[in-house]
């Protein structure tokens, strides 16, 4: 119709989207054997996320040589720009979940259980000598963890993760500016503190294990401690992996331009989605 | 019913029946490597039609146990998997594909865009479904059988009383809501982004709408859905503690974060279908639909307070007087914006100049039938009542009324109203009246005497019961397979129309219908809109 329209470039098939399926496939279905103790679960699950690595691989490469050759028009970006935002809204909501039972168990479950609300003898029946405490150091059942404190490790951690928020906006300056020497600086060095972050919550998880005895089954504590703090973690290596891919992208291939970059922007939401679910884990699952 | 319209594009090309060129793949490779809308939104509703068949003949198991009293033909625990797996199989593998799938056809027809705005990823959300069935079928042939903790495997049964199935349950879990949310997010962008120029948000024809809103609910929810069943996961796998009270959970916390997902859920399964009746009911009482801005209104309402009503599930759980008052009242507030809607078809029917084509009974059967189970919801909504009417056959029959004559119903009407589209021939008249007075007529023995033998005191879920429910049972069993056979004159109907065995459809199709989908040939071709139409007036 009108003169400023642009063609909308719908791809021409693609066998990716069934590899990716048939990979997940493989995963979840190795995954379910190998929590049920069968040995080809294991497998299944290598052979799954191998074959999850080449679809990712081939498909981005697809995508990445339609977008180089200008196939993509300005309303395709949008597309992209507003599937990435959604896609971090769904992993808000996932976090949103565990943040969910993190509050529930200390402001409901745990004061219940000791009698708080008209629950009083809910705790004389179950546990009369139970005391509702958070963190949850001991359990109605009497198994005993120690608390993670938030000074040491989990406070150096969040400012490596601040810090690393403020380098990848550096970056950024670099690339719309046209400074490829600050943007390269700056977004290694903001990979470099991820990979800090990872290495000591790490060192944190050997700390809570072998000295503090705080475990993944210490109880609800211990259950929103590290599932929390894993997924994040999780997310943390994905965003690492995903600001990686960037870096060699721009390093080996010369891809990006003032103008276009939204590969750059897309890895750069999702590290500071990352960093912003830290606040809040530091906020309610370490000092509060 | 619509001879005198004109057929813009096909009308000069012979009986054959791609009569645009329309390079269209072939072979099997077509179906696996697609990347058309069309394409996609034909294998999400054939998917979800072989699905109908899978967990209705798991109901039809649970309807002849359930034909006597005392145990007849299987042992309680397979009747208890018999439940759960068609819960499950029918709410995400019959409705939700099913609605996905007509998404996928008609939003970008609808809107005038192109495709999907990701076209490969649609076939990703796709292609994850059987994966995951099949993941969740297997454990039928498992030792220790399906999951049999009911389809919202509230713990301890989905944990300390299950069997290895609970780990291939959540895992297959985990493929539906990627696939579910994949599939939100392709839409809700496809709207945002690719409607034709002058296809303003307040001319968007309802369906495109209720759609918008319920992919913002599936985004919302269906994460959460992925973080309980991993709870699930850790406490039964990896000694975790969140649904235990000797670790300082609670199982009463598994059901407030389930139902956190699940009452979305339920509007996840309805929006798409008001959108349907409310495409089909103004084609057929040659009106506009009245009052548009109300229903859109409505429609994100009901959306809105979806978040805030889900502990009206968990009435008898024990919770603060407090917090059932607060959940008793919003509840009762979704009548409102649920009346505006009741309201808003039979004004567009008043005084219109009606006919009563197939979508067109299935439309007004779902009006009224849907109804029935708001009023019967409204009557759970009550604290107090619900003690009595909590897990009794009232329930099912609440719930069966919303999702049977309420979700299928709207999906069915919606198929016949669009099949001339989709497949260019239009389908028996004959055997879609002959379905659809079939359908009724069952679908009520089936479900309306559930009302009377819950309110009696029948507890669902369990494959025996007091003598005194006896007749009522048998009258049910027949209606149910009753209404298990009348869906055969369904496949029939679809299978004529994909065999191209009928009268030729025109673009219009039905002589009321307004919409770009009807200014396009019939039918529709592979690629359509490439260049956006221009839109000019009115919705």
């Amino acid at each position: 119709m009108s003169a400023g329209y642009q063609h909308y470039y719908v791809p021409h098939q693609s066998h990716w989207p069934i590899v990716g399926a048939a990979a997940l496939f493989l995963m979840g279905y190795g995954a379910a054997h190998w929590v049920n103790d069968d040995l080809i679960g294991p497998i299944l699950l290598a052979v799954g996320f191998g074959l999850l690595l080449l679809m990712l691989f081939g498909w981005f490469s697809n995508v990445i040589d339609e977008s180089m050759s200008g196939l993509y028009s300005e309303q395709m970006d949008h597309s992209f720009r507003q599937g990435m935002s959604w896609f971090i809204f769904s992993e808000i909501m996932f976090f949103g979940a565990f943040f969910g039972a993190l509050f529930y168990a200390r402001m409901i479950s745990v004061p219940w259980l000791d009698g708080a609300g008209d629950n009083a003898m809910t705790a004389q029946v179950l546990w009369p000598d139970f005391e509702a405490i958070w963190p949850l150091i001991k359990t109605p059942s009497g198994l005993e963890t120690h608390a993670m404190p938030w000074e040491g490790i989990p406070l150096i951690n969040t400012i490596i993760l601040l810090v690393s928020s403020i380098t990848l906006q550096f970056a950024h300056m670099g690339i719309e500016q046209q400074k490829p020497a600050q943007l390269g600086f700056f977004l290694m060095l903001t990979i470099i503190l991820g990979i800090c972050f990872l290495a000591l919550q790490g060192y944190e998880y050997v700390h809570a294990y072998e000295e503090l005895g705080l475990r993944l089954d210490s109880g609800v504590y211990g259950n929103t401690f590290f599932l929390l703090t894993g997924f994040h973690g999780l997310h943390v290596t994905l965003g690492a992996i995903f600001l990686t891919v960037i870096f060699l992208r721009i390093a080996v291939k010369g891809h990006f331009t003032a103008e276009k970059h939204f590969g750059f922007q897309a890895a750069a939401w999702y590290w500071h989605f990352v960093d912003v679910v830290w606040l809040n884990l530091f906020v309610f699952v370490y000092v509060l | 019913m619509n001879q005198e319209n004109i057929q813009p594009i096909d009308s000069t090309a012979p009986h054959h029946h791609d009569q645009v060129d329309d390079h269209k793949p072939r072979g099997i490779s077509r179906w696996l490597y697609t990347t058309n809308h069309k394409d996609i939104g034909t294998l999400y509703l054939l998917f979800s039609l072989l699905m109908l068949f899978t967990g209705g003949s798991m109901a039809m198991v649970i309807r002849a146990e359930l034909f006597q009293p005392g145990l007849q033909f299987v042992d309680p625990h397979f009747f208890n998997q018999m439940t759960t797996v068609h819960g499950l199989v029918m709410v995400f593998g019959a409705i939700m594909p099913a609605f996905v799938g007509l998404a996928n056809w008609m939003v970008p027809l609808m809107i005038g865009a192109p495709d999907m705005a990701l076209p490969r990823m649609n076939n990703w959300s796709f292609w994850l479904l059987p994966c995951a069935f099949t993941i969740l079928l297997s454990t039928l042939f498992m030792e220790g059988g399906a999951p049999a903790a009911g389809w919202t495997f509230y713990v301890p049964l989905s944990t300390t009383y299950s069997n290895d199935s609970t780990a291939f349950f959540v895992f297959a879990v985990h493929l539906m809501g990627i696939s579910s949310i994949m599939g939100a997010m392709n839409i809700i962008v496809t709207i945002f982004n690719l409607r034709a120029p002058g296809m303003t948000w307040m001319k968007l024809p309802l369906f495109v709408w209720t759609w918008i809103i319920t992919a913002f609910l599936l985004i919302a929810v269906m994460p959460v859905l992925a973080g309980v069943v991993t709870m699930v996961l850790t406490d039964k796998y990896f000694g975790t503690s969140f649904f235990n009270a000797a670790g300082g959970g609670d199982p009463v916390m598994f059901q407030h974060i389930f139902w956190f997902f699940g009452h979305p859920e339920v509007y996840i399964m309805i929006l798409p279908a008001f959108g349907i009746i409310s495409s089909i009911v103004p084609a057929f009482a040659r009106k506009p639909l009245f009052g548009y801005e109300s229903m859109v209104i409505a429609t994100a309402s009901i959306a809105f307070l979806s978040f805030i009503v889900w502990a009206h599930h968990m009435f008898t759980t024990g919770m603060p007087v407090a917090a059932e008052l607060f959940f008793m009242y919003t509840t009762m507030l979704i009548a409102v914006p649920t009346g505006v809607k009741v309201f808003n078809w039979v004004a567009t029917m008043w005084r219109g100049a009606m006919t009563f084509e197939t979508p067109m009974m299935f439309a007004i059967a779902f009006i009224v039938l849907f109804t029935i189970g708001g009023f019967s919801g409204l009557m759970l909504a009550i604290t107090p009542a619900d003690f009595q009417y909590q897990d009794t056959y009232f329930v099912v029959a609440h719930f069966h009324y919303v999702l049977v004559t309420g979700a299928l119903f709207g999906i069915i009407a919606g198929v016949y109203f669009w099949i001339p589209k989709w497949t260019g021939v239009m389908y028996s008249e004959r055997l879609g009246q002959c379905h659809f007075w079939c359908s009724l007529v069952s679908v009520n023995m089936l479900f309306f005497p559930m009302h009377f033998v819950g309110l009696a005191g029948m507890p669902r879920r369990i494959p025996d019961y007091a003598l005194q429910f006896a007749d009522m049972n048998a009258f049910i069993s027949i209606g149910g397979f009753l209404f298990g056979l009348s869906q055969l004159l369904f496949v029939a109907m679809v299978f004529r129309c994909i065999r191209r065995k009928g009268e030729k459809a025109s673009a219009q199709v039905w002589e009321g219908a307004e919409g770009l989908e009807w200014q396009i040939p019939s039918p529709a071709p592979y690629h359509t809109f490439q260049i956006p139409p221009d839109i000019k007036s009115g919705h």
